[in-house]
């Protein structure tokens, strides 16, 4: 029977956090009730990218995109929209500072190009049928039946991809290595253990997209001649892990992936591995240790995993989003991806954009997309129209960017260049009310959590450099610690074993080096511009434009504000803990920070 | 050997291909520092100490994990690679006990070697420790984490050299600890007191459990007739503790340290070992002739750390232990039966001594009642080489420049066969000469049975001993034990014919020459020249094998009647029982 | 599911492919929109808007895409119609029960002709235009 509306309910792991379950339950049953329930179509999909408003639901052929959906508008959808035909005006998402609503103006899609996410909001991950329809799998047939292992190499290598695990590896170079080794057995593997704080590119990949990445898998397998697959994700994603799980029976079922596949006599199968959520066990040497059921320590390289890798065997290893680029590149040609992005730096590029932006969300855009454009494009911009401070790219590794760097078109060698790195993919956009040596701390500590405690600078050092930046935020530090900080940092990098503890002193050099004013008032002046260092701070209450009110002295939770009725309040400065709420709340202007 | 042309610091070398960088540098007279890289060991990177610049590439790289590329240059020192050394210096110190003076290390220490180096005048950062308790719950091995810098050699040490899997990195980032899993005291583990771990750790974080004191108020107490024994791989290496090659044999001079220290009398394990091979060697032959001798192969059990190894891993290998007990204990027992009603001394009074290379001695003396069968504890106290040479040095002997004494009588002399117990393969020989004399009463043309000498790993070969070519083999380091072990049990669980008629097996590589109680430093190269060592005794000695030793002939005349006689089985063997791995 | 081989796969692709192309309305030339308000549903637009998908269905023509719409303001001549398509000029039918619907689909997208009786103006599109 014909379908009159198809509704597309984000099933990715930020809108299900919203309950996009019960909105998609909702919706169901609201058709049923109704009497629609067959003439419409009601499917889960991945995930739309923009997460800051979710839950998404889009409800074509209208294309009408619903944004922060309730589970109880589930019902005002179908008796208005699917019922009626009545657009629900009131869901539409409206982009800042304009009232369009049409898809295909919304600025956050528009500078986006999907080649990665190109299923994700599109199809129903949990169905097969659905991957294959959409070329799902053809790249696999050609592999298999057309090309040679020496045809397919030379196609990665035309196309120019990198790994976008962070480091920029030529992926052909990695699978020619583990292609001329010879051995009887050699393994693939795939990186899913995403760990940035705040990216989760790899995450909604495999949630909205899971055949795309069993499909690349087995097309490195057949190119290398390997025979099993690997594929290691972090215990904390249970959808993605679900979803993967679904895609490798079904894949089983239909003769995807097993013995004999589509009866061209190759052979492979891919098990899934979990990780306990080690940053460290991204790092593939650690990785792999994780995976044969030891310690995820880093071991020094090389020897490299392409030659001698998983249980001593060459091993592919790459990360999930390289992986998703694969049967693109196999279908439309090296050429074709070649073409996108910039020379050195081919194709596109998914970031997960957080921090103090309007748009909060993933979004995948050409390599030499400039920060500008996708931080004020496609991130609308600095929440509550504050002032752009920095951005941090590349996680805990990488470095922060200035405003005067906001003109770099991203790619590997330019982000690098100016002393930040690609990363995996995460982007913390930072405002004026930020302390960037707070942040510093922050990503550091991050470092000395997951430092796996082998190599003794990273071990060592980061503890180090963290207890420094601690003084610096608490005004007990001197300009030496800047000195010792500065010695650290080179310590650390230069004598680390692996990728973690050379590069975890990166927010450390770059936020001196760019910042350097604002250690400095720390220490010397006692001050913290961004007001976020409490011991730095003082609130105290001008009288002249106190009306005594009494509102600030009922808001504090101390209390440590006293003051009559219609008079200047004031604060006792040896009980304030420093909390703000006296600023929040005033309405006057009153409440001075300093 | 594919040679590659390399750089070092800008001076052309031709070195081997897959060589480190850090043995490359070696070879040419430049020393690159580092705390985490034994010989003995894989490269495991930790330290950071080791890093050098290659040209042309940003990043540095550690010296001992990276092997050499042809063509490129390494630049192993300049200012900057110095400064970053330094401060990585200064960041283990600020984790480090400043305790240099009361430490088990000190003088002896690769960290206090490497921070004088560095000339760092003021700690520039806080001292920062970690708060844990020390681990004496062993009789042999101490474990101080407070002071451990997380090289790792223990870990390794213990689990690929060893395959004990004792010790554990535990925790992660800054609060690694190595220590047994779960949290376990070394006692609750399944650790085998070989002490390897504390003959490799750089600091003073692992070390044998010193007892010295308890020896000089033995001496001090008038009452206490003080015997003390020397096990024959401590010979061959206590002059590395004064300065000397490895190998230098210097049995007299021990003798007469020991009685300058006090000793009442004088022994050496040596004539022990000479009985053990007559009651092992005579229980071979029972279990080649009879069938109620017991199954084949007959496997060594003088090796304490084994012993413990084979209860805790193979405990249904233990029929086929020899039940002879060790030299040592043997001695100890003799001590104080024969010897004390020879010398006419109240058994109670004897205070028995043991100088071993061995930290798992200081826990066989006490592993089970069989160890009282004097009637007394056979043995009271063990000492290392290590102790050993830091009490002459306290006692203040010129050691080097003694005069050369002899072993008091009756249990002092000793043959051939005996001295090459310290050594591995040395008491399969041992056997072999005795064994061969037993089965076919003649003597053996050439003592010298080279099949069964040698480093490799696991040695097996056949010896021809009358109408029988005699399958034996030789493991040393507990890691190489496991394919020996696997393939008897494979045959005894499928009934096939016993792949070998005798198994020796030390736990410590090279044998007890490479004991866990040896002077520090210990590589290949040491070991190498400290059998060289032992071997010399052999061949100097004009008797070479067991049963020709008169001391022997007269202890079995005078006192035990034939080797497993009832006495014998009294004093000289004992039993074994399995053990859990973890007693908790 | 029997395992496939290469043939099964790609038929099954080919199948698959029309039934999520349904979904897509992005590429389609040809929009037919129908008034669903409560004006239309009573005056029967629920049939007309079956009858444009079921002959869009079993004719198999891909490019015509069926979106719902409110009242668009001539509630006498409910139920109404929207169609635009390439070639003609965007045409607002009115009273469009099931038989105008099934003429609309001859005509106009399949023939190129208006059909004449039907069409109606826009309602004030001067004033709706901003």
């Amino acid at each position: 029977m014909a379908i009159k509306n198809y509704c597309l309910v984000c099933g990715g792991s930020g809108c299900a956090a919203g309950k996009a379950d019960d909105i998609y339950h909702g919706l169901l049953t609201a058709a049923d009730a109704c009497g629609i329930g067959n003439d419409v179509q009601i499917v889960k999909t991945g995930c739309f990218g923009l997460c800051e408003k979710g839950p998404i639901v889009k409800v074509l052929p209208e294309e009408a995109f619903y944004v922060e959906v309730k589970p109880e508008d589930a019902e005002t959808i179908v008796n208005e929209h699917l019922l009626k035909g009545r657009i629900v005006d009131s869901l539409l998402y409206r982009e800042k500072g304009a009232d369009k609503t049409d898809l295909s103006e919304i600025k956050f899609y528009q500078k986006q190009m999907r080649l990665v996410l190109r299923n994700c909001g599109v199809i129903d991950p949990e169905e097969i049928n659905e991957y294959i329809a959409r070329q799902g799998y053809a790249a696999l047939e050609k592999v298999l039946f057309e090309l040679t292992p020496e045809e397919v190499l030379e196609e990665l290598k035309v196309s120019g991809l990198r790994g976008r695990g962070g480091a920029g590896f030529p992926t052909w170079l990695k699978w020619k290595f583990t292609a001329d080794v010879d051995s009887a057995e050699k393994f693939i593997v795939c990186n899913a253990d995403e760990g940035d704080p705040g990216a989760y590119m790899d995450r909604s990949t495999l949630e909205g997209d899971p055949h795309s990445i069993l499909e690349a898998m087995t097309i490195a397998a057949k190119t290398v001649g390997a025979d099993h697959g690997v594929i290691y994700i972090r215990a904390e994603y249970p959808l993605a892990i679900k979803r993967l799980e679904i895609a490798l029976k079904q894949a089983r079922e239909f003769g995807l992936l097993g013995d004999d596949i589509l009866g061209s006599g190759f052979s492979f199968d891919i098990e899934i591995r979990l990780g306990a959520g080690a940053f460290v066990c991204g790092e593939e040497t650690a990785l792999l240790a994780s995976t044969e059921g030891n310690r995820g320590m880093p071991i020094p390289k090389p020897p490299f995993p392409a030659v001698k890798g998983l249980f001593d065997k060459p091993t592919v290893i790459n990360n999930v989003e390289t992986y998703a680029n694969i049967p693109l590149i196999i279908i439309k040609g090296g050429a074709w991806f070649n073409a996108i992005g910039t020379e050195k730096s081919p194709g596109t590029k998914v970031f997960a954009l957080t921090g103090k932006i309007e748009n909060s969300g993933l979004v995948e855009v050409p390599m030499g997309t400039t920060l500008r454009e996708i931080i004020f494009d496609v991130g609308g911009g600095i929440r509550d129209g504050k002032e752009f401070k920095a951005v941090q790219t590349g996680g805990p590794s990488g470095g922060v960017i200035t405003k005067d760097y906001l003109d770099t078109p991203i790619d590997f060698d330019h982000l690098t260049a100016i002393g930040s790195m690609m990363g995996s993919g995460g982007m913390i956009v930072m405002d004026e009310d930020d302390c960037i040596v707070d942040i510093t701390k922050f990503y550091m500590e991050f470092c000395v959590d997951e430092s796996c405690g082998k190599c003794a600078p990273c071990r060592i050092g980061t503890k180090r450099m963290h207890q420094i930046l601690d003084k610096i935020t608490t005004g007990k530090a001197t300009l030496e610690d800047l000195q010792k900080l500065k010695d650290i940092g080179l310590a650390t990098q230069k004598a680390s074993l692996c990728g973690l503890g050379q590069t975890a002193a990166n927010p450390v050099l770059s936020t001196m080096k760019y910042f350097e004013e604002e250690y400095l008032e720390h220490i010397r002046d006692g001050k913290c511009r961004a007001g976020k260092c409490k011991d730095l701070v003082s609130y105290t209450i001008d009288a002249e434009k106190c009306i005594g009110c009494t509102v600030c002295a009922r808001k504090c939770p101390v209390p440590c504000i006293s003051g009559e009725r219609k008079m200047p309040h004031v604060i006792d400065q040896d009980q304030c803990i420093k909390c703000g709420a006296c600023f929040d709340v005033c309405k006057f202007g009153a409440v001075i920070v300093a | 050997m594919a040679m590659v042309n390399i750089k070092i610091n800008g001076q052309p070398h031709e070195v081997e291909a897959g060589t480190s960088i850090l043995k490359a540098a070696k070879a040419f007279q430049v020393n690159i520092p580092t705390l985490c890289y034994h010989p003995d060991l894989e490269p495991w990177a930790a330290c950071g100490l080791c890093v050098v610049k290659v040209e042309n590439s940003p990043k540095m790289v550690r010296a001992c994990a990276t092997e050499v590329v042809d063509g490129q240059n390494y630049i192993t020192h300049d200012p900057e690679i110095m400064e970053i050394r330094k401060t990585v210096v200064e960041l283990i110190q600020s984790n480090h006990p400043n305790e240099c003076l009361t430490c088990a290390r000190n003088g002896s220490c690769e960290f206090q070697d490497i921070s004088a180096d560095f000339c760092i005048r003021e700690a520039p950062y806080c001292e920062m420790l970690k708060d844990l308790p020390k681990d004496e719950s062993t009789p042999s091995i101490v474990l101080d984490p407070r002071k451990c810098i997380n090289c790792g050699r223990c870990v390794q040490v213990c689990q690929q050299l060893q395959d004990v899997w004792a010790l554990e990195f535990i925790d992660r980032g800054y609060g690694t600890v190595m220590q047994p899993a779960a949290g376990a005291l070394l006692n609750e583990s399944p650790c085998i007191k070989c002490g390897q771990c504390s003959a490799h750790c750089p600091v003073g974080a692992i070390y044998e459990k010193d007892e010295t004191e308890e020896l000089l108020a033995a001496i001090r107490d008038e009452s206490k007739h003080v015997a003390i024994q020397v096990a024959p791989a401590v010979r061959v290496a206590i002059g590395e503790a004064f300065g000397l090659e490895p190998g230098v044999l210097l049995t007299g001079k021990i003798y007469a340290a020991l009685r300058m220290l006090g000793a009442d009398a004088v022994f050496d394990t040596n004539f022990a070992a000479d009985l053990t091979i007559m009651e092992e060697g005579t229980e071979l032959v029972h279990r080649l002739t009879s069938k109620d001798g017991g199954p084949l192969p007959q496997i060594t059990s003088c090796c304490p750390a084994w012993t413990d190894f084979m209860e805790k891993y193979y405990p249904d290998m233990i029929p086929h232990f020899s039940t002879a007990k060790s030299p040592m204990m043997m001695q100890g027992a003799v001590t104080k039966t024969y010897y004390a009603e020879k010398a006419e001394i109240d058994p109670k009074d004897i205070y028995s001594v043991a100088i071993m290379p061995c930290t798992a001695k200081k826990y066989e003396i006490g592993r089970d009642d069989n160890m009282h069968a004097s009637g007394y504890n056979d043995m009271d106290l063990v000492i290392t080489t290590r102790e050993l040479a830091r009490l002459i040095k306290r006692a203040g002997i010129d050691f080097l420049n003694l005069k050369d004494e002899e072993a008091d009588n009756p249990i002092g002399v000793y043959s051939g066969a005996g001295t090459i117990f310290g050594v591995t393969g040395g008491v399969m020989e041992a056997a072999l000469r005795t064994a061969y004399k037993l089965v076919t009463d003649e003597e053996l043309g050439d003592v010298n049975i080279q099949a069964v000498r040698g480093m490799d790993g696991v040695r097996s070969g056949e010896v021809p001993v009358g109408d029988t070519n005699l399958r034996v083999a030789v493991a040393h380091g507990m890691a190489n034990v496991r394919q020996l072990m696997d393939e008897v049990r494979e045959a005894r669980d499928t009934g096939k014919e016993p792949p070998y008629h005798f198994i020796e097996v030390m736990a410590c590589k090279g044998g007890c020459i490479g004991g866990g109680g040896q002077p520090y430093n210990t590589d290949e190269e040491v070991r190498q020249k400290r059998a060289a060592g032992i071997y010399n005794d052999d061949e100097k000695s004009t008797v070479r094998c067991s049963y020709q030793n008169p001391s022997i002939i007269k202890i079995y005349d005078d006192y035990l009647g034939e080797p497993l006689s009832a006495r014998s089985h009294e004093l000289l063997h004992t039993r074994y029982h399995a053990r859990p791995l973890y007693q908790k | 599911m029997a395992k496939m081989t290469l043939e099964t796969l790609r038929k099954l692709r080919e199948e698959q492919k029309e039934v999520i192309e349904r979904r897509d309305s992005g590429d389609k030339s040809i929009h037919i929109i129908v008034g669903m308000g409560t004006c239309g549903i009573a005056a029967g637009a629920k049939e007309a808007l079956n009858v444009f998908l079921g002959e869009a269905y079993t004719r198999k023509m891909d490019n015509v895409v069926v979106k719902q719409t409110g009242c668009m303001g001539l509630c006498y001549a409910e139920p109404t119609v929207e169609v635009k398509m390439e070639g003609m000029p965007d045409t607002l039918y009115g009273n469009v029960d099931a038989a105008v619907a099934r003429k609309i689909v001859n005509l106009h997208l399949l023939g190129g002709k208006l059909v004449n009786d039907h069409v109606f103006d826009y309602p004030a599109r001067d004033i709706n235009k901003e």
